[in-house]
């Protein structure tokens, strides 16, 4: 990192760690105004931008694909007058490098990005940021997310989640496919970032640059959206469904869709078929309490 | 928090002292009056060490030591020793756990051995404890019991509100009199015997004094606990009893000596992470359970709690479709427990912990140097230190991917990802169906 003098970071300094969604699959259902190209085109000027509010604002671009995630760009060490070419550049190995993983193994179920990988990735440069000295720009991560949630991956986003927000690192998320993101969701409730899923694609820049550019400091003035509900549904440990309504193990605290005898995660053996056992002697607590 | 002492301990030694000396400014306000202990000039020397930060390189320099690899080392021991037990125990946790805090506030606690009193250092420990216990145990409850005259008193009920535990107990920091073992477990054990079949009884017993006062046989309060599968640990903060460790060895507990403050924090901080179950402490069963969905910010709509109109906010039953204000509860209409998704997911990462990373021999290194990344995956920090040498580094047994020793210490402690298997995609399959 470039050696500045201390007063010049102030609280208005910011790390961005953007994460773009490179999966092909979801790129090819887009409609055709809306190409990646497009995507980039909107993304390039809004990278930019951020360099340009602020002299020691930083950006890194990490991709997030449908086999791998990688590093793509980083303002710290590339030349400053060769952004979009390094970028690019970079990209552009990526995705035949990802392309190529994919032609090995079939696809299967959703075509879901590998999102917890890149969040993990994120979190790591983070925490390297903040070690290095008690002087460093405010850090947050911001997801321009298409693809559909990967159930697969719950279990590891919500723990990516949770040290983002121990840490006090806000996740904003630009939800650019039709479906809302119910992980995305969650991440920018629990960290308290911001949700947003752009009405018209092709006014991105816009969206990008009136809600995301601000950093943390300003946003306390600002009016951001404000969330449209948060969906706490969870995922079945047994089928990766989706569900509102399920048992928990009261061992280990799995999630199962239906009534099983054995729990799948930690082995133990369930007594009562029904809960009503424990939600007696729940209520029968009470009364005596009272 | 981890991250907090992560941090510290990077900055080296010189940081760490500072943060000690600010304590010891405080403390010096509050003891005074006592008129004790040494000048400030002479704590300088006493408390600081300073010369134990400093060491003599091969030319005879002083250099300040380099305690990162030496905390590293450390902290992977602790990780293979943790590791090693949870094979042992497979990974059935109780992670519904019913704790009762016992506090011994007799005249024991008044003692000054710890600065500025036992009491004020153990209610500080605790207080930590209850934060650190709601954010490992999202479904467990805690309540306070404190001891003192010989009386044991229930200074709290239990809840799983940890702000209104913290704040009845520093309201009520006095000490006087005896302390009785058996009059706490009594109390307690009354209060446990109404809990669920499914959660996990457990007593945690603070004690200072060095005696019991009973009004009757304690070993049958012991038997009765036993019976009663509640899990007695006791950390003592003068020296071994025969009676406690009696208790912890018939009930399944832990005993444990406090040496000092950092060390009866960390033995305090070791009951957070929720025990290895055993099979017949508590009856495993099936809770049927809603995940509700959070309205929008700005609709109107009545609460079922309070039975007001409120905006914005509030959740959705699943079952009936009653509002509800807060979570985790119980819908008053149909009786359905709620939960949010991400208070359950706080605990999975003990389910499903990553594996350890491998360290890379040195012998390694210099053989396969040439095919070795340069930077850190994680991170991206470079492998290679100022002289163009590799630095020790360590490797996931299940992706090979290379990270530096801050990473590995944030993965294990704080993110319970691993970032080299979770991107890519046959990796990380295979890592999760493992388990």
């Amino acid at each position: 990192m470039t050696t500045v003098p201390s007063k010049l970071y102030a609280d208005d300094v910011s790390l961005l760690m953007v994460l773009i969604d490179t999966n092909p699959f979801f790129w090819s259902t887009v409609k055709n105004t809306f190409t990646f190209s497009n995507f980039l085109s909107h993304v390039l000027p809004f990278l930019n931008s951020i360099l340009l509010l602020n002299q020691l604002n930083q950006v890194v671009v990490i991709a997030t694909g449908y086999n791998s995630c990688d590093y793509i760009y980083d303002s710290s060490l590339a030349a400053p007058n060769q952004r979009a070419e390094s970028l690019l550049g970079k990209l552009e190995e990526f995705v035949t490098r990802d392309e190529e993983l994919s032609q090995q193994n079939s696809i299967e179920g959703v075509w879901s990005s590998l999102l917890s990988g890149s969040l993990s990735m994120a979190l790591c440069y983070i925490q390297k940021v903040f070690r290095s000295g008690p002087l460093h720009p405010q850090p947050r991560i911001l997801c321009l997310h298409g693809s559909p949630d990967g159930p697969g991956q719950y279990v590891a986003i919500m723990n990516s989640i949770f040290s983002a927000q121990r840490s006090t690192v806000p996740i904003d998320s630009c939800v650019i496919g039709s479906q809302h993101s119910a992980f995305l969701q969650q991440a920018s409730y629990i960290t308290g970032g911001v949700y947003l899923k752009p009405q018209q694609l092709e006014g991105l820049f816009q969206y990008l640059s009136t809600v995301f550019a601000a950093d943390l400091h300003c946003r306390s003035f600002l009016q951001l959206p404000k969330p449209v509900g948060v969906d706490f549904r969870a995922s079945c440990f047994c089928h990766k469904n989706t569900i509102d309504m399920g048992y928990i193990c009261s061992v280990c605290l799995s999630i199962f869709c239906k009534h099983h005898k054995k729990c799948s995660t930690c082995g133990s053996v369930f007594g009562q078929a029904q809960t009503n056992v424990a939600s007696a002697s729940d209520r029968k607590r009470k009364t005596t309490e009272t | 928090m981890n991250n907090f002492e992560h941090r510290e301990i990077n900055n080296g030694e010189g940081k760490r002292y500072t943060r000690e000396e600010e304590i010891e400014e405080d403390e010096e306000d509050e003891d005074e009056g006592n008129g004790r202990g040494l000048d400030a000039w002479e704590r300088a020397y006493a408390d600081e060490r300073s010369w134990e930060s400093l060491q003599e390189d091969e030319s005879g320099l002083l250099r300040p030591i380099d305690n990162k690899t030496l905390y590293h080392a450390q902290y992977r021991r602790r990780l293979r020793s943790l590791s090693s037990t949870a094979r042992a125990a497979r990974i059935q946790k109780g992670l519904i756990r019913y704790l009762y805090v016992v506090i011994d506030l007799s005249r024991a606690a008044g003692e000054m051995d710890f600065r500025p009193s036992r009491m004020v250092v153990v209610a500080k420990q605790v207080e930590a404890f209850i934060r650190e216990f709601f954010d490992q145990n999202p479904l467990s409850q805690i309540g306070l019991v404190t001891i003192k005259d010989g009386v044991a008193q229930c200074l709290t009920d239990l809840g799983g509100s940890p702000e209104s535990h913290i704040k009845a107990l520093m309201g009520k920091l006095e000490c006087s009199g005896d302390s009785s073992i058996q009059n706490a477990l009594d109390l307690v054990h009354d209060y446990l015997n109404q809990i669920p079949s499914y959660g996990h009884r457990e007593v945690l017993i603070l004690y200072s004094a060095l005696s019991t006062c009973d009004p009757g046989d304690i070993m049958e309060t012991i038997q009765k606990c036993k019976r009663s599968k509640v899990r007695c640990s006791v950390i003592g903060l003068s020296a071994e009893l025969y009676i406690c460790k009696h208790l912890c060895q018939e009930t399944g507990g832990s005993y444990s000596v406090a040496l000092d403050e950092p060390h009866l924090k960390e033995l305090v901080l070791e009951h957070a992470p929720p025990p290895p179950a055993i099979a017949e402490f508590a009856i495993a069963n099936l809770i049927k359970m809603g995940f509700p969905q959070r309205a929008a910010e700005g609709v109107i709509s009545i609460c079922s709690c309070h039975k007001e109109a409120k905006v914005g906010g509030g959740y959705t039953c699943p079952r009936c479709k009653a509002r509800v204000c807060e979570l985790p509860t119980e819908c008053r209409i149909c009786g359905l427990t709620l939960v949010s998704s991400p208070h359950l997911a706080r605990s999975y990462h003990h389910l499903f912990p990553i594996t350890p990373f491998d360290d890379v021999s040195h012998s390694r290194l210099s053989n396969s140097r040439q095919k070795r990344p340069i930077t850190c995956f994680g991170c991206q920090l470079s492998l290679l230190n100022q002289v163009n040498m590799p630095s020790p580094c360590v490797v996931c047994p299940k992706c090979k991917q290379y990270f530096c020793l801050d990473c590995d210490i944030y993965i294990h402690e704080s993110l319970h990802n691993c970032p080299g298997c979770d991107s890519f995609r046959q990796s990380m399959s295979s890592s999760r169906t493992e388990e």
